[in-house]
């Protein structure tokens, strides 16, 4: 689908100004994180307007795996983990922004720079669903990447 | 137990694009003090994703080389089908040929926008004529491209004026100006 490429287009050159703003010399990800945060909180939304109200924190997280992750990335979660306190692992074994990239551990240490955005997604979607939480990435081989959630509990 | 698909993935594809967008354009009125730096960057953004975009849509249409301006801007309109989902008029053909205006009846970038009154210097899309002008210099056409009327500034549809500056002779390998 075409209009998809412009999405990816336009993310690595988010990426890029971010990363080459003048006073960002530590490549800090946080603007990053902040607008993928934005981006979730709105569209999500605008995805659940019509859906009725989840049942728990679970159902929450199954939906962000199945309905959410295809409508965006165009495949579902390929494992979702979780211990019930609190704590969630997405495994996405072809991530969208990364299967461009490279497979295996070349340009690893790029990798970072590419999952920060949607891990703003996620954070900012779980939000304005009630769920407050931190969202980290993991990348041992690309284009494979595990998403963190820590839920925090008040 | 699988959940009916309940979204329409491509509603939702341009929605995310236009959210993403705007997030952008409201970190960098952060990051800016001048909103004129601010469209600056946005072209600069966008000339890089021209430069990109090109090779995607030739791969994709198979497009031969265009002989003249008109082909060119069917092309350019080809691309807005293809990317955007919007058919703009082509139209006010300059009579010498080089440069005509692309009318845009809505436009998906600024759905949910709305201009604050402090801004109104800002060029919202400036990313568009960004990718022209990146797209267009892949091929060896050097154009300007710039905002006549604007649907965010009130007028009643938004338009881009393309005008033609020269053919490129050999390609010369593109940098940042």
């Amino acid at each position: 689908m075409a209009e998809e490429a412009l999405l990816e287009y336009l993310h690595s050159e988010i990426v890029n100004y971010i990363l080459t703003k003048e006073n960002n010399k530590e490549n800090d990800l946080s603007a990053i994180e902040y607008i993928g945060y934005s981006t979730g909180y709105r569209i999500i939304e605008r995805l659940t307007r019509e859906l009725i109200r989840f049942k728990d924190e679970l159902d929450t997280m199954k939906f962000i795996c199945t309905d959410f992750w295809t409508s965006i990335y165009k495949k579902q979660i390929d494992n979702l983990r979780t211990n019930h306190q609190g704590v969630y692992v997405l495994q996405d074994n072809a991530f969208r922004f990364l299967t461009h990239l490279s497979s295996g551990s070349q340009y690893l240490e790029h990798a970072p720079k590419y999952v920060a955005f949607t891990c703003g997604i996620i954070r900012g979607s779980l939000a304005n669903l009630g769920i407050t939480s931190t969202v980290t990435a993991e990348v041992q081989t690309m284009p494979s990447c595990k998403f963190h959630i820590q839920v925090t509990r008040t | 137990m699988s959940r009916q698909t309940r979204l329409d993935s491509k509603k939702v594809n341009s929605e995310l694009l236009t959210i993403t967008y705007g997030a952008l354009v409201t970190q960098m009125l952060r990051d800016f003090e001048n909103v004129e730096d601010v469209n600056k960057q946005l072209e600069r953004l966008g000339y890089n994703m021209g430069m990109r975009l090109i090779e995607d849509f030739l791969a994709r249409t198979n497009s031969p080389r265009c002989l003249d301006m008109r082909e060119t801007a069917d092309k350019i309109q080809l691309a807005f089908r293809m990317y955007l989902n919007i058919q703009p008029t082509i139209s006010n053909w300059a009579a010498s040929g080089d440069e005509f205006s692309l009318i845009f009846d809505n436009n998906p970038l600024v759905e949910f926008v709305e201009l604050p009154t402090d801004l109104s210097q800002l060029r919202y899309c400036s990313i568009i004529c960004g990718c022209i002008r990146g797209a267009l210099e892949m091929v060896q056409l050097e154009v300007q491209s710039w905002f006549v009327q604007d649907q965010l500034k009130g007028d009643t549809s938004t338009e881009i004026r393309v005008k033609f500056i020269r053919r490129l002779e050999d390609a010369v390998p593109a940098g940042e100006d």
